[in-house]
């Protein structure tokens, strides 16, 4: 009897034991799961996600570069049909046909070849702006947060000033300083996204640092830096993160208007939106020219865009419908 | 709220001269000699020199922020380095044009948007709301010069109903219509999106509120209890996704402004930046600022009308 009570208080505390010991880990886990589902199951999310795989797709394998890296030679075309440089003056402004599904352009280069090539200019300035943008504006919005008094006015009010422009004039002002092509597009637009980061980066952390556990680490001597770092950061994140989704779309969109003004990567290296200022002088004779650059557009930054809404809905519940 | 509005207006002014001392130092930090940009390279030293001392580039950095700012308060815009035209003189000319399409754009997205954020959120989650959704996703993610190519393309050329470029003639009430209906279709649908989106959700917080049930309890028609109880709870929201996007679209006319080869302050910009025009440029980034900043203000006025509260 005795035997049997003894053992079955066993099972119990060590149901209890696992219970505690586990829990956190089970709740996490299922915690995860469940957001997993909640991101599979939003079907606009899924979308983007399959759209953004075939962008990546297209800007990694438009040719074989990772094989002639070691081959020591120059990448051939790998899934786009042609040299994007390759002229066809004969038929230059050809319409859509067997050969060139989406025609040739007024060299006479192949327009869907481009477009493959094109989305390595678009994905890189999207994604390294918003690093470039997010790394310094989260920097900067935690530790005016964090600090508080007067680094933390400084910081902001240089951050409201600059959002006082609308992001396109910003980005067409820095470019006036830093002068076109590529990598001053990445640091004009990434210069253009940091206070948007900063006053989200900011707000988080005014939440986060009124909690029990900051106080905590403060009590037994943790530094500023270290609780910057280990208490603040990782609960900030996930905010910047989704937000980065967004304003990676909000990039690339930038970046297209820029290059169709004439200040984006230096030609012949095809980019989406120069490739639409070429076709404009042809508009009426040959749409194709600038038809399909701008569907890549459109359909890049839906694909962000989707992504960007699916995660919102899995880490802010309150805006699901 | 008198008093609200002179406190807007009294903090507007830092704002104003914040953005204003940025626009003089970004100016100043741009690579090259203004001079020489002007003159060309093989224009001599002594010419570069002479204009220098014209320009007031001579001056110590802080006596010509001043000048910038004493000839501001004027309305002294000086004259372009490439043409020698007076600037105030050439925003005259354009401004109109950028001004008329700032606000048909703005009133067609109010109009449009509003009430298909309205109707989507009384429909949610059917089959009306997901194409809603779809479609403004799609709205807010295509760039405003492709979206002008398309009507362009559409309303232009294969069914040639309004012109394709030019601004028309200002004094001329038919041409000047004809002329602004694709740039302001483009912005408005642009910014119908983007305020459907945001009237729905807005309304969708409102509606499921207890006051807007109580209304219905009441025996209100459906009528006034969305437009009169939830709509007015919902305005805030809306009102600043408008402002957001009056600023915006003042930006994105120097898009529009380049597809459809239509005279503004855009198209001012791009030229003053291609051509090195600095004076230009300045000037121009100037009344950016300062249309931003007005935005802001009406913005700032427009929810104390819409809620009174935020006057306390």
């Amino acid at each position: 009897m005795e035997d049997r009570l003894d053992s079955k208080l066993d099972v119990v505390i060590e149901e209890e034991l696992t219970e505690r010991l586990d829990a956190p880990a089970i709740r996490i886990r299922s915690q995860r799961k469940r957001l997993f589902q909640t991101f599979v199951r939003n079907r606009p999310a899924i979308l983007g996600v399959f759209l953004l795989v075939l962008v990546l797709v297209m800007a990694i394998f438009a040719d074989d570069w990772f094989i002639a890296i070691f081959q020591g030679r120059e990448p051939q075309p790998l899934l786009a049909p042609y040299d994007p440089l390759e002229q066809d003056t004969v038929n230059r402004l050809a319409p859509p046909s067997r050969e060139h599904w989406m025609g040739l352009d007024s060299y006479g280069r192949d327009t869907l070849s481009r477009i493959i090539y094109g989305s390595r200019v678009s994905l890189l300035v999207g994604l390294l702006s918003v690093l470039i943008g997010g790394v310094s504006g989260a920097l900067m919005g935690l530790t005016g947060g964090f600090l508080g008094g007067k680094v933390e006015n400084v910081i902001m009010r240089v951050a409201d000033i600059l959002m006082a422009f609308p992001s396109l004039i910003m980005g067409l002002m820095v470019l006036a300083v830093l002068g076109g092509g590529l990598f001053n597009m990445i640091l004009a637009i990434g210069i253009v996204l940091s206070p948007t980061f900063a006053r989200v980066a900011h707000s988080s952390t005014l939440g986060v640092k009124e909690n029990e556990y900051v106080e905590a680490a403060r009590s037994i001597g943790a530094g500023n830096w270290r609780i910057a770092r280990v208490h603040i950061l990782p609960n900030i994140i996930s905010e910047v993160v989704v937000l980065a989704s967004i304003w990676i779309a909000s990039a690339i969109r930038v970046e297209a208007n820029l290059s169709f003004i004439g200040l984006g990567v230096s030609p012949p290296t095809p980019a989406w939106g120069s490739m639409i200022r070429d076709g404009t002088k042809y508009l009426f004779q040959a749409p194709w020219v600038s038809f399909f650059p701008g569907l890549a557009i459109l359909i890049t930054v839906l694909a962000f865009n989707l992504l960007g809404d699916g995660l919102r809905d899995i880490l802010d519940p309150k805006l699901q419908n | 709220m008198g008093k609200y509005i002179l406190s807007r207006l009294l903090l507007a002014i830092p704002t104003v001269l914040a953005v204003l001392t940025l626009v003089f130092f970004v100016v100043r930090v741009i690579p090259g000699d203004p001079a020489t940009a002007a003159l060309g390279d093989y224009a001599s030293q002594e010419a570069v020199e002479a204009l220098r001392e014209k320009m007031g580039l001579n001056e110590p950095l802080i006596v010509q922020y001043f000048n910038f700012l004493g000839d501001l308060v004027r309305g002294d815009l000086g004259a372009s380095m490439i043409t020698g035209k007076e600037i105030s003189d050439l925003v005259k000319q354009v401004l109109p044009y950028t001004l008329e399409l700032t606000i048909t754009s703005i009133f067609i997205g109010t109009i449009l948007g509003v009430p298909l954020g309205i109707y989507t959120a009384r429909h949610v989650n059917t089959g009306v709301d997901y194409v809603g959704r779809v479609v403004s996703l799609a709205g807010l993610s295509v760039p405003a010069f492709y979206l002008g190519i398309l009507i362009m393309l559409l309303l232009a050329h294969k069914i040639p109903i309004f012109p394709a470029v030019g601004g028309g003639n200002l004094k001329d009430f038919k041409s000047n219509i004809m002329h602004l209906v694709l740039p302001a279709l483009t912005l408005g649908l642009i910014m119908t999106a983007s305020v459907t989106r945001l009237t729905r959700s807005a309304m969708l917080n409102v509606l499921k509120d207890d006051y807007v049930r109580t209304a219905r309890a009441k025996g209100l028609s459906e009528r006034v209890v969305v437009l009169r109880h939830a709509l007015r709870a919902a305005l805030v929201p809306i009102v600043s996704i408008i402002g957001i996007w009056a600023a915006s679209l003042v930006a994105d006319s120097v898009l529009t402004e380049t597809v459809f080869a239509r005279p503004g302050l855009g198209k001012m910009l791009v030229s003053a930046i291609m051509q090195r025009d600095y004076t230009l440029l300045q000037s121009v980034m100037v009344i950016y600022a300062l249309f931003v900043v007005g935005i802001n203000l009406i913005t700032d006025i427009a929810y104390s009308f819409v809620d009174p509260r935020i006057t306390h």
